[in-house]
């Protein structure tokens, strides 16, 4: 075989490995800088945060024909589950007895989609599914110590190791062909009552690691080295000693160790500044002032950027400066770069629990608008000099109870929002329920975590599909659901397209322009946020519901 | 993080509604709840824990509470401490207890290594307690009394916004002997009694009742309870308890919803705090 003939061979080689999921190489690092399009390599399919496709083969003018490709139902736990003939027994890690129940299961990651393979979790699972028929690659279970197990939004990937978090608080390397383990390592203390949910974020060689905490704790971010898992470096989100940046925000230095401000949602990164954007959970303890102080309780629900390679913060914001009712500013903010009074700026967007939008400078964190989307929100009473709401302590949780909207679900929570370059619009699924908080902890030295108050839902003023002008902070549109609609999140294409659950077990297809529905099937609730990846030449779309994953295609 | 709830908002209802859960676990099966959910922690002995509970008493209150919670002299809380979460068998507590923190303000308690131990034992078995998210295990048990509004106001206030659908010698006498504790009241007003996202088919139909009227193109209405409703379908309960269906395109048929709750939602944005502690304060008086 002349050289010649080797070259021309070797791309069929390789395209054979890839149709079973088996490429040699997997995922190279560099493949995660570029605009999401073909391929989802990471949790939000590209860096930004936009959950924008670049493919439009299905667009406004045949998503009417969009049909069933396949839907995949899978079985949580050690048994053997999945279908089809031969099907792969599962692979079991872990270091807890293997006798806690943790129920079912639901779906709320992201779905990785590399050389034809799709790679999803549930908490302590993880499978992989061939993208072409959903048919069962591999199940990897994890063998838990306990803790909260709320939900997993999926895996990271470098080259050909995914790497999942469990809700005890490991780090699990597993090898994306076979889903063998490669190794796992300690990322928090369970004992603790840290528990984790995020998708692993890889950067380069970095595998940057959220948690989360419901009592009083240090809430952090750590970066793992890829091939070996060891720690490289670890950011706390409040003060730990005496000198670091936020002390003078809090009561005391104590206060601010217990403070809270956990990192439990995957961020987003910008490769120019090299700064890596997340947002942070509530203070705690969240319902009751106590050792906390007056002052803003930095650096919880805010959004936070630190450099990837040390760990070291380049800025911060407070969306909710002394939050006093578990508004996390958790959600995923936006990377978006665009006009902005007559000038191209390089933008972070974000609608906020607390039911209020922003946009910043990317770069220093400069605050440049405010607004309230949240139809209903009352909570706040105006805004301080850097436009972050005032907290109105007349709607703190009271003994006789305070009507507060949004409810401590906030307008929106986790779930991804997008962004269309195509019409310059945010769109995020805003709820603007109503609830009496009553305080039941009337102890002076506070309450712990988010106890202290009782919540009593008590009705809602809508749900809406809502397009908001990144540069206004204006609401341009707005649609109503008649459930609470949005709830794994929301994807828009370059079909001009928006796909989202109503609510109301619909899977819809919206006009991006204004939001009508243009195609939908009724599959259950939506509990993950569609994704696209263009496959064989086809544009797919898949979604999760509970425990099923369903695939979308034109045929 | 207040998650919970959402999240388990986002799974489909059960079929059929579930028994209680049983307060002990199936045998072989441990089920998760509690503040560490699952979390396997050999069991204290009594005696120890008792030994430790007295000596924590005469030199632990004072500084950090007797609740654990920190005390009259500043001591930090213990139940949200690290060190004593992390803490398995007193490696940890005990050496603090010896005196390795006294930069840090913690003075060496003379305790000998076995009283130290039954502290950090007790100390443990406190910590065993803390509830869901992080709640202190002493809240709740004592609520106070939510009613601080004017009953006089309220009762103004009813007139004025609640006489139209409601009346305190019709539909409201005796509610406050109904539902006695005040807290429940004044959730279940201010909700009008919670929202349904699905109506059941066999429902009886009540004031509250969700109705819906459809005008087909033909001209027929339709008229019956509402059973589910959304962009592209409509159901509707008909008297003889059958249940029709129709597409909805672009508007059409026509549907018109009647909610008698609505006005109960509507006024979610419109009440001030006052004007509901007022109107609790005045129904607790309709015994």
């Amino acid at each position: 075989m002349t050289l010649t003939r080797l070259l021309l061979a070797a791309p069929l080689l390789l395209s054979t490995a890839a149709l079973l999921g088996q490429s040699e190489s997997g995922l190279d690092p560099a493949d995660l800088l570029k605009p999401l399009k073909d391929a989802w390599p990471s949790y939000n399919g590209d860096y930004s945060g936009k959950r924008y496709s670049a493919l439009d083969q299905i667009n406004r003018s045949n998503v009417q024909h969009l049909t069933l490709a396949w839907m995949c139902r899978v079985t949580s736990g050690p048994a053997q589950g999945g279908r089809g003939f031969g099907r792969p027994s599962v692979i079991i890690g872990g270091e807890g007895p293997g006798d806690i129940f943790t129920g079912g299961g639901t779906i709320k990651s992201a779905v990785l989609e590399v050389d034809g393979a799709l790679y999803f979790t549930m908490p302590d699972n993880a499978w992989a599914v061939d993208a072409r028929d959903g048919t069962e690659l591999w199940h990897y279970f994890w063998k838990t110590k306990g803790g909260t197990h709320i939900g997993n939004r999926g895996l990271g990937m470098w080259h050909k190791t995914l790497y999942m978090e469990t809700p005890d608080d490991y780090l699990v390397a597993l090898d994306s062909s076979t889903g063998k383990e490669r190794w796992h390592k300690p990322i928090a203390d369970l004992a603790q009552g840290y528990f984790s949910t995020p998708a692993p974020l890889v950067v380069g060689n970095h595998v940057l690691v959220g948690t989360g905490d419901d009592i009083d704790a240090p809430g952090f971010v750590q970066s793992f080295d890829p091939e070996t898992g060891d720690l490289q470096w670890k950011f706390f989100t409040v003060p730990m000693k005496k000198g670091d940046v936020g002390l003078e925000s809090w009561g005391n230095l104590d206060a601010a160790r217990h403070g809270g401000g956990q990192a439990w949602v995957t961020g987003v990164y910008d490769p120019e500044t090299k700064l890596y954007i997340f947002g942070t959970g509530n203070p705690t303890p969240a319902f009751t002032m106590g050792t906390r102080g007056p002052g803003d309780n930095l650096f919880t629900s805010a959004l936070v950027a630190i450099n990837v390679d040390t760990g070291k913060l380049g800025w911060y914001y407070s969306t909710s400066p002394h939050d006093m009712h578990d508004y996390d500013s958790a959600q995923t903010p936006i990377l978006v770069d665009a006009m902005y009074h007559g000038k191209m700026r390089k933008l972070v967007v974000t609608a906020a629990r607390n039911g209020y939008f922003f946009t910043l400078d990317r770069v220093t964190g400069e605050h440049l608008v405010t607004s309230k989307y949240g139809l209903d929100t009352n909570w706040a009473k105006g805004l301080n000099k850097v436009g972050a709401p005032i907290f109105d302590p007349e709607k703190n949780a009271t003994v006789a109870g305070s009507l507060v909207s949004p409810t401590s679900d906030g307008t929106t929570n986790w779930e991804p929002s997008s962004f269309s370059p195509d019409t310059g619009l945010f769109y995020v699924a805003q709820d603007n329920g109503y609830s009496l908080f009553y305080l039941i902890d009337v102890d002076p030295r506070g309450s712990m975590g988010l106890g202290g108050k009782e919540e009593a839902q008590v009705g809602s003023g809508g749900s809406f599909l809502t397009a908001i002008d990144y540069a206004t902070g204006k609401t341009v549109w707005t649609r109503p659901y008649y459930g609470r609609g949005g709830g794994g999140g929301l994807l828009t294409t370059a079909g001009k397209l928006l796909f989202a659950g109503d609510g109301s077990e619909n899977l819809v297809a919206h006009d991006i322009s204004n939001g009508k529905p243009l195609w939908h099937t009724r599959i259950g609730e939506v509990t993950n946020a569609p994704q696209t990846y263009l496959l064989d030449g086809h544009q797919y779309l898949i979604v999760a519901t509970g425990d099923t994953l369903w695939s979308f295609v034109l045929y | 993080m207040a998650v919970v709830s959402r999240m388990l908002a986002q799974n489909p209802p059960p079929a059929t509604p579930s028994p209680a859960p049983p307060t002990a676990p199936a045998s072989g099966v441990r089920r998760l709840g509690g503040f560490v959910p699952g979390q396997q922690r050999p069991p204290g002995d009594p005696v120890q824990i008792a030994h430790g509970k007295a000596l924590y008493g005469v030199s632990c209150t004072s500084c950090h509470g007797a609740d654990l919670r920190g005390g009259d002299l500043g001591g930090p809380n213990l139940l949200r401490s690290q060190v004593a979460l992390s803490d398995q068998n007193g490696e940890l507590i005990i050496p603090i207890i010896h005196g390795s923190r006294q930069d840090q303000g913690m003075p060496a308690i003379p305790l000998n290594p076995e009283d130290a131990a039954a502290v950090a034992a007790y100390i443990r078995s406190v910590v065993e307690t803390i509830g869901n998210q992080g709640k202190p295990p002493s809240v709740g048990k004592e609520a106070p009394s939510i009613l601080v509004g004017d009953a006089t106001a309220g009762q103004a206030y009813f007139a004025a916004k609640c006489g139209s659908c409601h009346s305190a010698t019709g539909d409201l006498a005796g509610i406050a002997t109904k539902i006695d504790d005040p807290k429940t009241l004044q959730t279940m007003w201010v909700s009008g009694g919670g929202r349904r996202r699905r109506m059941p088919v066999a429902v009886a139909v009540t004031r509250r009742t969700i109705t819906v009227s459809v005008t087909l193109p033909s001209g027929e209405t339709v008229e019956g309870r509402l059973v589910q409703i959304d962009d592209f379908l409509v159901t509707v309960g008909l008297a003889d308890g059958t249940v029709r269906t129709f597409r909805r395109d672009d508007g059409v048929p026509k549907v018109e919803v009647h909610d008698p709750m609505k006005a109960h939602r509507d006024l979610l944005a419109v009440y001030t705090d006052k004007d509901i502690h007022d109107v609790t304060a005045y129904l607790v008086t309709l015994k």
